[in-house]
Formats: C-alpha cells, structure tokens, sequence
C-alpha cells in the first residue's frame, strides 16, 4: 500500500520486473492450497452428521471470547501470553500480508481505507507486530529446543515427537516476518535515499532495521533487497500455507470454524445418532464409533484443529495417573489416521476398525469423563462424547471388560449394579436410632409428596454412603420440606451407564424412573448425588426442576432457616473437593463453599487445583467396577494435594468421590492425618436445632467423623 | 463345524439372596432372577470363536419350559445361529440321567461335530455332559481350558488338572467337551443384542418328534430324587490372627504353605 502513498519510480519498475513470476507462484500457490483443503475435506463428507448450524449468536459469542478474545490461553502463563501475542500479531497482519501479496501483481494497490494518515499508523503498528512475531517465534523455538515443557514430550507408545515439524512451523514464520520487515526495510531505505518522507520512523522494529543497513547501500542493492524481500515472503507464505495442513499448524485455519461450531452445552452427550429419534434406535445397524467414518465431521474438524499443545493430557487425571490414555493423541492419532488414509493423491478410505489399530480398548474405558480436558482447551475440542461414542461402538460388538458385565447385567435385572433386591432400596431410612427422630415416607399412591429425594444406588446401598441419604434427609426434614423416596420403585439413573457406552440400558432406566417420578406427582428432585443429578438435569427430558443438596444448604444458610453451631475441634483445616459432575459438568462452585464457610470457626483452605481445575477423585459409578492399568492411584494423588494445601479434612460433595477418597487416604498411608466426610454429613452435624430433643448425631462411623 | 452348546437357565447366585421356602424342599423362588448358567455362556463363547477360525454354525439348546427361552435368546444374540427348546411336561422332573437322554435323542436328530456343555450347572452336579457322551458313545473331556482345531477331524484340548499342571490331549469327532469358566472372556450382550434376536424362531421339540418314551423321563424315569435341602451351620472355622503385623505375616505365610499355597 506504500506504493500507492509514496509512488517510487526504481523500485517500482524493479518489482515489475517480476510479475510474471509473482504471479505464477500466487497461482501455483492457492491452487495447492485449495486442492489440499479439499482433500482434506473428503473425510468429513464421509462422516456422520452433526447439526450445529442453530444459535448463530452463542456461537459468534463464542468466535469472540474464546478465538479472538483467546480466552483459555492465559490459564497457562507463559505459552498462553506468548500465543496472544503471536495471534494478535497475525490478527494485525493479515491485511497488511494480503496488501503485500497483491502489490506483487498489481503495483500501487492500496486496502481501501488504509490510505494517508490512517495507513501509516497502520503501517507502523504492524511494522512492531511482524517484529513481535518474530521474536514470539525465536523465544518459541528456544523454548521448544532449550526448555523443552514436559507436557510437549510423546510417550514412545504414542509415536514420535513432533518437535521438528514444530520448529519447521515456528521458523517458517520467522522467515516470513523478516522477509516481510525486508521487504518494508528495503522500500523505506530507498524512498529516503530519493528524499521522500516515509511514513513514521518506527525505531528498532525490524522494517527499521532494515532500513538503517540498507540506507548506506547503493540503490541496486536496495532494488535487490526490495525484489528478494518480496519474493522470500510470496514463497514462504504459500509454503507456511500449503504445508499447514499437514501438522499441528492447521487449526490456524480450521481453529475459527471448530470455535464456531463448538458444543454449547455442558454435562451433556450427544445422542447415539443425531436425527434419529429413540423409538427408531432399533433400526440403526450400528452404535457408536467403530471406524473412523463413524465420528461425526465436527469430530473430525477438531482432529485437524488439535494444536499438539498438550494442556488436556497435562489435566488429564487418567494420564497422570499413567492410565494407557491421553486425551492428546485421542485427537494426534485420528488426525494421523485421517492424514494416512485421506491421502492428497490416490484411494481415500479404509474402513478398518478403530480399536485394536489406531485405539486401545483400555485406553478408551480408562476415561473418567471428568471433563478436565475439555475445560482447558483453548480450542474448544470435546472429548467426552468421542470416548462415549467408541464405548458405544465396544458395547455393540459385546467388548465390555469382564468386571463391567457383572454390574451391567445386574443393573438390567435388578435396576442397581450391586445386584441388591428392589426391595431393599429404602432400608437405609429404616434403621431404629434414624427413625427415632427422622421419618422418610416412600412415595406411593395414597402418599404423595412436593419433593422428591432421589437417592441413587450407591447412596441406598452402600452401609458407608447410606449416612450421605440420612444426613440429606434430616437436612430437608429440618427445612420442614414435605419430602419422600421412591424406594424400590427408584432404579440407578444411569448416569454412569450412559458414560460407559450402554445406551439402551441406560434408556430403560431412564424411562423407568421418568416414569415413575412422573407418576410420584412431586413438583421438586433433590438429589445428594452429582451424577444422578447429572443424569436428571441433562440426560432425563421433562423432569420437575432438579437440585443437588448443596444448593439446598445454601439456600437456608442465606434465609436463616439453618444456622450452625462452631467446628467441634478448631484446629481441624477443611478443603473442598468439588465432584466433577457437580463443578465442571454443572458451574455448581460457590454454594458448597458458602455453606462451609458459615460455619462458625471453619477453617478451609483451597487446592492448588479446585474448581473449574478440580481434580477428579478416580471416577464414579461403573468406573469403581473397572480395573484400569495406572502406576498409581487417582485419588491417591488427589488426597496428596488436599494435604499439601495444608488440610487434614476433605470434605466433597459426592458418593462416589467419597468412595474413592476413603481408600485413597488408606492407600497413601494417611490414616489419621487425613478424613474425608461428605457436604451434607458435615452441614447436618453442625445444624443447631430448635428443641435439643431433635438433636441427634448421624450414624457415620465415628473414626470417619471430621473434627473427633 | 456344527457345534451344539447345551445350555442351561438357573438362578443368579450373584443377583438373589437364596432362601429356603418354608417346607425346606427348595429355594423359594417368588423374588428370583434367573440367567444363563455362567460356565455356560464360556461354552458359547468358545463355540463362537472356533466357528469364527474354522467357519461352521453355534446351535443353543436347553431342556425346560418357556420361561427357559430367555437365555436362548441370549445366547443367540453373542451369536449363535439357532436355538432349540426341547420342552414337553413329561420332562419335567428329570433327573441328569433323563436330561442327557433328552439331549440325546435331539443330537441324534441332526450332526454335530462337537457338543459342549458348561463345567457344571450352578444348581447341578456335573453329571449331564458325562452323561450325554456315554449314551451317544462319543469320547468326553470334561474341564476343557484351551481347544484348538486339527485338520477338521480331531481337536487338541488342554485341562487343567489339580495343582494348576496342564494336560494336553487329542480327541476324535464327534465328542462331547465340558468347557471350564476362564477359557475365555465372553462378550458382552445387553438388551440391544437381544431385542435384535427377539423374533427370530426358536424350534420347540417334545417327546413325539424326539421319539422319546415318556415314561423313561421326567419324574417317572427320574432314578435320582432330591429328599431334602439345607443351610449347613455356621462353624466357627475362622481363625483371626492377632500378633503384630510381622508375626501375622509370619503366620499366614505358613497356612498359606501348609495348604499347598507356595512352592
């Protein structure tokens, strides 16, 4: 565009010398580029479909917080500033790059509205950011070369690193930002060696560089820094392009389109087929992914976009529990797959099954669907329903681990995985000291009720978590709530069947309960169960609204209706531990934290890793049934944060992280120092009742009590 | 290879709590869930994956009533091609005895080149498989833990014999083999497989089309009666060992040995 302000009758007659050539190599180029896009578009034709085409505003919303705002880059300090930086650089110069590249072919040409004053405050904002580019990309290189960051090193059963491609990547740029600062150098050296003005002098740039050494050459050199400088960036801009598509750099392209179509809601699955209704379900061949043509095309966009960054796998508690899966080369070894089987010449296609060749099988029932990944992924990229949707295709073909069989057919059965009677379901509220002060009516039809505590199996079953449902019923029950159960008419909600890939299971279980709470006439669910309450909010259509009792507690804290008396024993310090499915899946962060905190002398202190950076506890439901392969324990890393956070007491809201919790402590050899008690356990000891005569500890085992 | 797998329905040990009625002549049976006998589904398994090396078809058969279908369907839905119900009230009250005479008569109606049972019934004694061999004067192998197909006229088996030592035979076809839990890992089937199977014929067969005499099955040709059941007494076998850690360690390492636990 300098041209058109500054016309230069050398340089210009020198560059047109070359049209023929520039223009040769812009044809060549967009030709390959198309025609590699549109190979690289041959698999998502094949795909499923996957109608994100709806709420154009949420996801322009999101184009803008989470692409052009890179909102979930700061989260890591370092990389995250340093891709700012280079993004909003690029962001800066690509009109002036698309400028560059016509003046080529059409010398004079000038952006419209970028002429006069505004041009040159444009020319020289850029002139810094080609020069922050570069040096983002040198610090780049040196930091992959010299630092080396341990969540970029591929585990030898993943393949081979891809540092040289990354290097190849990050210099390529560098090369075309000094090509380009070549190019401005070499045209401002020569307008000041005419006596033309030219523009602002934009001191210690890389254009001003340039232009500094250039001034004191003879014209001819300048010409031939200007012709060269121009030719470097017209070539290096169509390598950088073209060869993108092949590495870890495509998502420079597909990044805003996989932002776009991003998934909108959370705590959510996609259906087995989308646009198949659940009555024609029978008639679909197959469930799930089994080859790769099975993954909807927005699954496979984000293949592409996947930057090899490595944030998911670096929160993955699977991986850091060295269970065989990462949530990186979920994505790696797809793209991998793609790239070999879509090739850009030749037969496209395979057909071949994905596990067993390109997956493990205990790589995918190693996922806890914890969200970790997903929740820090600058790029939006889901994992949960690609590891749901290769679960759904293993349980088609009957490849279910032996130790799930069992528990999946007695939840068939007998509505629970533990092959309990129906009948047995409520015998938690039957117990003579809880009766004595407590009573839990069965919903029936003589019986109605306004709420519903939907208990869940794990919570009616297990003797320890039975203490989780009488504390949340004492709790509703102190509320003054008109509130019952559905005893052995209450089947497992699922949640956790659904997860592992059993749809149709889950769907039966799903329309008992439906059902039967449709049937129960209550207006309200409380659940003290985050998968259950899960389940019922996302997965169950139509229900009564759905709360967790945490939100309960809070609620009466704020009006008055409970008040707490001090911590037993004030030395004890607290930590939080939010459930997955009750933070991430569900934002479900403050009320816990509230209810804590207005207990008169509590001490809690947080994890390094708390909230939207919980740490799952191992995983819940079927995943307690499931032998995985690890070096360690999940949850014994999770009860080795809670005591570096200096906390000698766990409190978490959730059944099943309690479960793990529990022998987690016992496995890290921290009896005695550390306990774990549930939310609502914690909240019902410390209630202050209005006649002492109510007042009536729970039955937890007293060596499991926080504070004795 | 046409394989015939005899299967059997019982009650999940692992999903009911298993009372006596009150006359203490059997289970009481109101409250049960019933599956396929679990050694069973191994024998299908094991059927399954041999007709997938050397091709053929898996035939599921059982003896009993209606309600006996369901675990046909079952089996049907991991694979096998047909299932056969063979059911008549003269049946009812066989001893083992008179269910291998029954089988007998149906394997006698078609070819099969091998028939397997599970171990054992979960509510029997073993004695069916044995049995069915002898009155078909086929060779038997029971506790079968490894098959592989010869040249389509023998089969190589392994068992496993006492004190985890593995023994190696050849056996002609036919013969009948009883298949022991473990030789595999079953797949899965959930209520998508079986409603895929769910109208699919099942052959029902009785005493005419068998050619079976009624009076040498079922209660009347039952040699074998059951005269009682019973929950044995608690013992007080237990022993709690109550040193310190070492000594315990100590101790349970020489029980451990002195059952033949350690080499």
């Amino acid at each position: 565009m300098l041209q058109a302000i500054q016309p230069d009758v050398s340089l210009t007659s020198y560059l047109s010398s070359g049209h023929g050539l520039f223009l040769a190599i812009h044809v060549l180029g967009l030709i390959c580029f198309a025609y590699i896009i549109a190979r690289r578009l041959v698999p998502l034709l094949h795909a499923q479909r996957d109608p994100r085409f709806d709420h154009p505003v949420a996801r322009l919303r999101n184009v803008l917080k989470f692409w052009l705002g890179q909102w979930k880059h700061p989260r890591y300090r370092t990389a995250g500033i340093l891709h700012i930086l280079f993004f909003s650089g690029f962001i800066l110069l690509a009109l002036r790059a698309f400028t560059v590249l016509i003046i080529g072919t059409s010398p004079g040409f000038a952006m419209p509205g970028l002429s006069g004053t505004r041009g040159e405050t444009y020319e020289a904002v850029t002139d810094y950011a080609a020069t922050i580019v570069f040096l983002c990309m040198i610090f780049a290189i040196v930091r992959r070369l010299v630092f080396k960051p341990a969540r970029y090193a591929v585990p030898a059963r993943f393949g081979k690193a891809h540092k040289a491609d990354a290097v190849f990547l990050l210099a390529l740029i560098a090369i075309l930002m000094l090509a380009d600062s070549l190019f401005e150098g070499a045209r401002a050296a020569a307008a000041l060696r005419q006596g033309v003005a030219a523009g602002i002098n934009t001191v210690l740039s890389l254009p001003w560089i340039f232009k500094v050494v250039l001034a004191s050459k003879s014209l001819p050199v300048v010409d031939r820094a200007y012709f060269n400088g121009y030719l470097l960036h017209e070539v290096t801009f169509y390598v950088l392009l073209c060869y993108r598509p092949f590495g870890i750099q495509f998502h420079v392209e597909t990044s805003l389109f996989t932002v776009y179509f991003a998934r909108l809601t959370r705590g959510t699955l996609k259906p087995v087929r989308w646009g198949v209704r659940d009555e024609e379900l029978d008639q679909v061949k197959s469930f799930g992914v089994k080859t790769f043509e099975d993954f909807t095309w927005k699954h496979m966009l984000d293949f592409y976009t996947c930057a090899d960054c490595g944030r998911c796998s670096d929160n993955c508690p699977a991986n850091s529990a060295g269970r065989p899966l990462s949530p990186r080369f979920l994505s790696i070894k797809a793209r991998d797959y793609a790239f070999k089987h879509y090739p850009m010449f030749g037969h496209a296609g395979n057909g071949k099954p994905l596990i067993g060749t390109v997956y493990s099988e205990d790589e995918i029932w190693s996922c806890t669907t914890c969200g970790a990944c997903e929740e820090e992924c600058p790029l939006l990229i889901e994992n949960i329903d690609k590891i749901v949707d290769l679960r759904r295709g293993m349980v088609d073909d009957g490849n279910v681990p032996q130790s799930l069989q069992k528990p999946l057919k007695s939840l068939e059965s007998r509505g629970n995985p533990y092959a309990k009677l129906e009948k047995k379901r409520g015998d938690w509220a039957n117990s003579k000291e809880f009766r004595q002060n407590c009573t839990v009516k069965t919903i029936d039809k003589s019986n109605g009720a306004e709420t519903l505590y939907f208990v869940d199996s794990v919570t009616s079953f297990d003797d320890r978590m039975q203490s989780i449902a009488r504390a949340t019923a004492r709790i509703l029950d102190h509320l003054g709530e008109d509130f019952g159960i559905m005893g052995s008419q209450e089947k497992d909600s699922g949640h956790e069947v659904r997860r592992f890939g059993e749809e149709t299971l889950f769907m039966a279980l799903r329309d008992h309960n439906t059902e039967a709470i449709e049937a129960s006439g209550v207006s309200r669910i409380v659940t003290s169960d985050p998968h259950a309450y899960n389940a019922l909010k996302h997965d169950y259509k139509d229900l009564p609204r759905v709360e967790h009792i945490s939100q309960v507690l809070a609620r009466g804290v704020t009006s008055g209706a409970i008040k707490f008396k001090p911590v037993a024993n004030s030395e004890n310090v607290h930590t939080y531990h939010d459930p997955c499915y009750l933070g991430r899946h569900n934002g479900v962060y403050r009320e816990p934290r509230e209810v804590l905190d207005a207990i008169p002398g509590m001490k809690r202190v947080e994890m390094a890793r708390s909230r939207d950076r919980s740490f799952c506890c191992g995983g819940g439901g079927l995943m307690l049934f499931y032998e995985p392969k690890e070096d360690e324990r999940i949850g014994v890393k999770r009860v080795r944060m809670a005591a570096e956070a200096g906390a000698n007491v766990m409190v978490t809201a959730c059944p099943f992280c309690m479960t793990n919790i529990e022998d987690a402590i016992k496995v890290a050899g921290l009896e005695g120092r550390m306990s774990v008690i549930d939310l609502a356990e914690l909240a019902e000891q410390q209630i202050v009742r209005e006649t002492a005569g109510a007042e009536c500890a729970n039955e937890i085992p007293p060596e499991l009590v926080a504070g004795r | 290879m046409e394989i015939l797998v005899c299967v059997r329905r019982v009650p999940d040990t692992s999903e009911n709590e298993i009372a006596l009625n009150v006359a203490g002549s059997d289970i009481e049976r109101d409250d049960l869930v019933y599956s396929i006998n679990e050694p069973d589904n191994y024998a299908v398994e094991e059927a399954l994956q041999i007709v997938g090396r050397v091709g053929g078809k898996v035939t599921v058969v059982t003896v009993g009533t209606e309600d006996d279908e369901e675990v046909l369907r079952r089996e049907m839905a991991m694979g096998a091609t047909h299932g056969v119900l063979l059911t008549d009230d003269a049946f009812t009250g066989s001893d083992a005895r008179g269910i291998a005479h029954i089988l007998q008569a149906f394997v006698q109606k078609g070819s099969y080149d091998v028939i397997l049972t599970g171990v054992q019934a979960e509510d029997g004694g073993a004695q069916v498989g044995g049995m069915l061999a002898a009155l078909l004067d086929y060779p038997f192998a029971s506790l079968v833990t490894a098959i592989e197909v010869l040249d389509g006229k023998k089969l190589k088996i392994s068992r496993e014999i006492e004190g985890g030592n593995k023994e190696v035979s050849e056996i002609d076809l036919p013969c009948v083999l009883s298949i022991q839990t473990g030789i595999n890992e079953p797949r899965y089937v959930g209520m998508r497989g079986i409603r895929a199977v769910a109208s699919v014929p099942i052959e029902t067969y009785g005493t005419s089309e068998l050619a079976i005499d009624s009076t040498s099955v079922g209660t009347a040709g039952a040699k074998v009666r059951r005269v009682d059941y019973f929950v044995p007494a608690a013992t007080k076998s237990a022993e709690i060992l109550r040193g310190s850690r070492e000594e315990n360690i100590d101790k349970l390492l020489e029980l451990v040995a002195a059952k033949g636990g350690l080499k």
